[in-house]
């Protein structure tokens, strides 16, 4: 099977072949452009799944390398590595990828771009895989960027919304500041290593050789070089992962379409960031020999991990948007990966990564369902009892949120109790296990409150049309399936929800603490099953408390938002009319957009005015200079031509004129004058040869 | 240098000296045609009879009267006769002494004291077969060149206000 | 002086007198006369050489002679059918004022 090895690059370039592909159709051929991109991710699901069974053969690292160009002596290599960490990421991205590929028909069915959005859909998959399976960083920071491209074109997907323009380049620009320490990082990297290259036989920079060489340098702050370059390249993870402060693209990237919202900013790009440190775990982790404490780059990922689980937890509760609702989840469950790297290793990071990728995108698709349900209304204030309407939808929702909320037996109890156990036992700190344990909580909390909103009560949907003529209109238009009423979404969208709830609920079990088969793959160690391991001490504890601490989170929202039902949309929030102040502050998430927009884009904007000031004075000067020089010359020239070249071509001309005008005195017109002349010639001649013969 | 050479001579030159200087055109070409035939006088001196006669017939036959005819078609009675001479005349005069001063000279330090040869018998046939066979082609293209010439008169001198109408 | 040079000194005053004539003469039909008088001189040159010559039989200088007065006499027609165009145009035949071709 080493033919899949050397065949891996087929992965990704099947999706953006696929791309390029549906670049060139016109707008109206929506059937090319979606089969296209839904055969291409199939094709490379079914060669994930060999890569797959590939390596649970073999789990060492399998690497096909080739040299790109030349510079000086040296060669720049790129290649693709085959691992369980890159199995399992290809298999979870080309599957979800697959689902979301076929909801996007159902949901983008209407719209006219159906097209262009396939395009981009398949180029994003195409350069999401590229990131997987990228052996050297260069190549991963290339499909980053990439990444970064697609992301930006999804989110600004109905450019003529003045919002949607503006996330789009938030996003960019956001992450773009992330990246430039993942470039410095990379650099620095290069300098030490040589190479950028992650396994090569023993040369590669994550290998033991490079890893002894980097640890044995110390620099700023005394820091290892190995601690220095990771947390360098953790920034560009951090913008990409939504890490505080640089999340405050996220929750605007909801402007794009919900198929994206799942797709890349909840189950995969957001991944990438955690998928990266995951990566480069090695580096991170290299610590001098002798070191019991982790390493600085793991301690500063376990903070900013655990703070922004809490953070983005906390906003969650505040808001009114489904989308938003979750996207602050987003945040704060990307937080939690983050921390489950820092302290238990990659095995715990990509299990909760895996995992929150299947629920996560089944709650945005199922978001999409609703919100199609609705005609379009986004306002959870404005929904309500569409479990009546929408049953599948309801279910395949409870699943998800019961996974994300660590409900005990659901995939994401598992993956979120190993983290909670790794902090537990963090030889750091116990704080960042007390801020995991409280963001659980209030995970429950909110997502039980959104429940109540959306599925619970009645339907406000109609009562708040009336106010709203853009949402009544909606109704009345007679191509609108003509109900009053929500409805369910077609089966093409509510398949894939199916499929994706039941991997929520069954996906836990491969990682319990029993069998841990994820950890060992991930660690390329044999697994057994055993119930021994639940009674090792702290594994029962940790579990029983995580599974009261989601009881306490669902029972409050019941308390708040479940015991009366919600009467009309503009009815108060039941915890904002506790705390007015907190809340507010809540809703608007710290106020982080306004705090930047008073710092660093007022002085991006100050520093713009004296670039421009700069440009039109100096540089601009300088050019007019030269132009007016020039100017200058050719008026000398010009001066020179007409009055000197000129008068003198035309003093030259007068002058043969005025010789003509001479000779032509001599015709007189006058034919013995003519004679004369040439009588008088004779006679000089015979002289001239009679005198001349003579002498 | 015989008698009859001098008498000869002084008759040419008193003809044309008078052609070139009498006022009246006409008398001009009279004494022009006195001048022709002593001219031929001479030829018939120099044993060339048939260019001496050629040279009456053609020159005083029909050169000095086709002189007189053109004479007498362009002038006016009534117009006033212009001056005879031209402003120039006596450069003129000057250049034609220059002329046969430098001619003269030429001739008299010449040194040609040859001898006449014996008396030439030459007849007319003799003439006519040279002209057929030796000078077949100067002959042809006198032809040409004396149809082009009548040709070319007749079309210059035509009146050509006819056309117009 | 032999017989020759005389011949020749005759031939040169007809020369000079036609030329003298063609030069001073206003009426263009006696400047013509002057050339006919020219080339008669030259036929007269042509034929003293030829009786004086080495080989009179061979007829070189009858010939010349004879042509030169085809051409002359043709030459004299043409000359004067131009002139009397020339009258026509301008009612003169004043050589003075036919300068109308100066520069």
């Amino acid at each position: 099977m080493t033919w899949i090895v050397k065949n891996l690059w087929l992965i990704p370039a099947l999706p953006i072949l696929a791309a390029g592909i549906s670049a060139l159709l016109k707008q109206r051929s929506r059937i090319p452009a979606a089969s296209l991109a839904i055969g291409s991710m199939a094709v490379s699901f079914l060669l994930s799944l060999c890569a797959f069974a590939h390596t649970l053969g073999n789990p060492d690292v399998q690497t096909f390398n080739f040299r790109w160009f030349q510079f000086g002596d040296q060669w720049l290599q790129l290649g693709w590595v085959l691992n369980p960490l890159t199995a399992v990421m290809l298999v979870m991205v080309t599957f979800v990828g697959l689902l979301i590929f076929i909801y996007s028909t159902g949901y983008m069915e209407h719209d006219e771009n159906f097209t262009r959005f396939f395009c981009f859909l398949a180029l994003f998959a195409g350069a999401m895989l590229g990131v997987i399976i990228s052996n050297s960083l260069l190549l991963l920071f290339m499909c980053w960027e990439i990444v970064g491209l697609t992301s930006y074109l999804l989110i600004g997907f109905w450019y003529a919304k003045p919002e949607a323009a503006a996330a789009a380049k938030k996003a960019f620009i956001t992450t773009r500041i992330g990246d430039l320490g993942f470039l410095i990082g990379m650099a620095w990297l290069y300098h030490q290593a040589g190479t950028l290259v992650f396994y090569d036989a023993g040369a590669g920079c994550l290998e033991s050789s490079a890893l002894a060489a980097l640890v044995a340098h110390t620099t700023v702050l005394g820091l290892t070089v190995s601690s220095a370059i990771g947390i360098l390249i953790f920034c560009g993870a951090a913008g990409k992962s939504g890490q505080v402060p640089l999340h405050v693209w996220l929750p605007d990237a909801m402007e794009g379409p919900t198929p994206v919202s799942a797709l890349i900013h909840a189950a995969t790009m957001v991944a990438a960031g955690v998928f990266l440190i995951a990566r480069i775990y090695p580096l991170m982790s290299a610590a001098p020999d002798g070191s019991l404490s982790p390493t600085v780059a793991l301690q500063v990922v376990t903070w900013v991990g655990a703070i922004t689980a809490l953070f983005g937890a906390t906003i969650a509760v505040a808001q009114y948007d489904i989308k938003r609702i979750l996207a602050y989840s987003t945040v704060s469950q990307l937080g939690y990966m983050m921390m489950g790297l820092g302290v238990g290793g990659v095995s715990v990071g990509m299990f909760h990564l895996i995992t929150h990728a299947f629920f996560k995108a089944l709650l945005f698709l199922g978001a999409g369902s609703v919100i199609h349900g609705c005609s379009g209304e986004q306002d959870i204030r404005r929904m309500g009892g569409l479990h009546k309407y929408m049953r599948v939808t309801f279910f395949a929702y409870t699943a998800g949120m019961l996974a994300l909320c660590g409900f005990p037996l659901f995939s994401g109890f598992w993956s979120k109790d190993a983290i909670l156990d790794a902090a537990h036992t963090w030889s750091v700190s116990q704080l960042p296990y007390y801020m995991g344990a409280l963001g659980a909580l209030l995970t429950a909390f909110y997502m039980m409150r959104q429940m109540y909103y959306v599925f619970a009560g009645s339907n406000r949907l109609a009562a708040s049309s009336h106010d709203d003529p853009q949402l009544a209109a909606h109704f009345e238009d007679p191509a609108h399936h003509g109900a009053h009423h929500p409805h369910e979404s077609p089966a093409v969208m509510t398949g894939p929800l199916v499929i994706l709830a039941a991997f929520a609920v069954l996906l836990g079990f491969v990682g319990t603490p029993a069998w841990p088969w994820f950890q060992s793959f991930l660690n390329g160690k044999p697994t057994e099953f055993g119930w021994a391991a639940f009674t090792e001490p702290g594994v029962l504890p940790v579990m029983v408390s995580s599974s009261i601490i989601v009881f306490l989170g669902l029972a409050l929202g019941w308390y708040f938002y479940g015991r009366k039902p919600i009467e009309s949309a503009d009815a108060p929030d039941a915890v904002g009319q506790l705390q007015p102040s907190l809340y507010h502050l809540l809703g608007h998430a710290y106020y982080v957009d306004a705090i930047y927009g008073a710092t660093l884009i007022r002085l991006n904007t100050f520093w713009s005015h004296v670039c421009d000031w700069f440009d039109r004075w100096i540089w601009n000067g300088a050019v007019q200079t030269v132009s007016y020089f020039v100017l200058g010359v050719a008026w000398t020239d010009n001066f020179f031509d007409s009055y000197i070249v000129n008068a003198g071509f035309d003093g030259g001309c007068k002058s043969v004129s005025g010789g003509g005008w001479l000779l032509s005195l001599m015709q007189g017109g006058r034919i013995q004058t003519y004679l004369r002349i040439i009588g008088c010639a004779l006679v000089a001649l015979v002289i001239f040869l009679l005198w001349g013969a003579k002498a | 240098m015989t008698v009859a050479f001098l008498i000869l001579a002084v008759l040419t030159v008193a003809g044309t000296a008078a052609a070139m200087g009498l006022r009246n055109a006409v008398h001009c070409v009279l004494a022009l045609t006195v001048g022709f035939a002593g001219v031929a006088a001479i030829y018939l001196q120099l044993d060339a009879q048939f260019v001496g006669l050629t040279q009456i017939m053609v020159y005083v036959g029909a050169v000095a009267i086709l002189a007189v005819f053109a004479i007498m078609m362009t002038q006016r009675p009534t117009a006033e006769k212009p001056a005879t001479y031209s402003s120039f005349w006596l450069t003129g005069s000057v250049i034609a002494a220059g002329v046969f001063a430098v001619l003269a000279r030429a001739i008299l330090t010449s040194g040609a004291t040859t001898a006449a040869p014996a008396e030439p018998q030459i007849s007319v046939q003799q003439i006519g077969d040279s002209l057929m066979h030796q000078y077949v082609l100067p002959l042809e293209i006198m032809g040409l060149l004396l149809t082009a010439a009548l040709i070319g008169a007749v079309v210059i001198a035509m009146d050509h206000r006819e056309e117009s109408k | 002086m032999s017989s020759l040079q005389g011949y020749l000194l005759l031939s040169a005053l007809l020369f000079s007198i036609g030329l003298a004539g063609a030069l001073t003469r206003r009426n263009a039909i006696i400047v013509l006369v002057g050339i006919e008088l020219m080339l008669n001189s030259a036929n007269l040159n042509f034929i003293a050489f030829w009786r004086f010559g080495p080989h009179p039989e061979h007829l070189t200088g009858i010939m010349f002679a004879i042509f030169s007065i085809s051409v002359a006499a043709a030459e004299a027609a043409v000359g004067l059918g131009i002139i009397l165009a020339a009258y026509r145009h301008s009612k003169t035949t004043d050589l003075d004022q036919m300068n109308s071709l100066k520069g």
